[in-house]
């Protein structure tokens, strides 16, 4: 342990780094070995579930408090938009989506090229005790569509999925068949999955295994 | 099979999305090093353990991943009340 404690200043100076992978090296995404854009060349047509990997996208965790005034402005000004307060909310403008994810913590979903510049912007919009950690390695969103997907979502949650519970936008962190994930209601049968790396070619499995009655019909 | 009011949630949700973690407003020695082995043993291993109403420590683990209180009545199982972190219990064992 050291005994001296950093300047102030410095805290906003941490090392932060592109991750994005550039030259001859190529970013795969964590279910980038299910070749889902073979599958989906050789798909049947129609079926009750649509399944897409939004893969690639630039995953930021925000914390932050919501009384630090420097910090909920900051991200408005970056974002264009006001984070969501209200529990279990999400917000969309454009590329960028916001989960609430706890009172003081925020997933913002962007274009995977465009993490590293707005995690540049956060720090130097934001003063005070906050933090910025880009998670995009870690994770992936799965999308799930169709007028069944609904259907093997309940197989899988424990959650209330009804309209009138699970409105369009919510969003909350659950368990997901013996893994967990974020599920967010991004359009009246539309619904996005978070997930974590380790567990993505699981809750592939299961999701294949769980949308065989209705019809699978994967899209790249 | 327990239905939990997450305070920071703000709704109930299943028990499995859950998990406890013991009797909470449990008090750590305020200087360890010179605390007698019998404080110390007190607070690392004795527990209430009670017939009735306790005060207990839950965290959403799935969820908001945060920690609350909760009194819950531990013959019937009936939650009487969630609290958040710092707050005190409004319902307490009688005696």
């Amino acid at each position: 342990m050291s005994e001296a404690t950093a300047p102030e200043k410095e805290v906003t100076n941490v090392a932060v780094m592109n991750q994005l992978p550039s030259g001859d090296i190529r970013a795969e995404s964590p279910l980038h070995h299910a070749e889902l854009d073979k599958l989906a060349a050789r798909n049947p047509r129609a079926g009750g579930v649509i399944l897409r990997e939004l893969k690639l996208l630039g995953h930021l965790t925000l914390r932050g408090s919501q009384d630090n005034q420097s910090f909920m402005d900051g991200c408005a000004a970056v974002f264009g938009i006001a984070l969501p307060t209200k529990p279990l909310t999400s917000v969309e403008k454009g590329s960028v989506s916001i989960r609430w994810m706890s009172p003081d913590e925020w997933l913002v979903v962007v274009p995977g090229d465009q993490a590293f510049e707005i995690e540049r912007s956060l720090r130097a919009a934001i003063e005070g005790h906050f933090q910025v950690v880009n998670g995009s390695g870690g994770q992936t969103l799965i999308e799930l569509s169709g007028p069944n997907a609904v259907d093997v979502l309940k197989k899988s949650t424990v959650l209330d999925l009804h309209p009138s519970q699970f409105p369009v936008g919510k969003v909350a962190g659950s368990v997901f068949a013996k893994a967990t994930a974020v599920v967010r209601r991004s359009g009246e049968d539309t619904w996005e999955l978070v997930v974590r790396r380790s567990f993505a070619d699981y809750i592939w499995l299961w999701l294949q295994d769980a949308s065989r009655e209705y019809g699978l019909v994967v899209k790249a | 099979m327990l239905h939990i009011y997450c305070p920071h949630c703000q709704e109930l949700r299943e028990e499995e999305e859950f998990h406890c973690s013991g009797e909470a407003h449990i008090a750590r020695p305020l200087d360890p090093d010179n605390c007698t082995d019998a404080e110390w043993g007190e607070y690392i291993f004795f527990r209430k353990n009670p017939r009735g109403i306790q005060h207990e420590m839950w965290y959403h683990t799935t969820g908001c991943r945060k920690f609350f209180n909760v009194t819950r009545d531990t013959q019937t199982y009936e939650i009487k009340e969630v609290y958040k972190i710092g707050e005190q219990p409004k319902v307490v064992a009688e005696g």
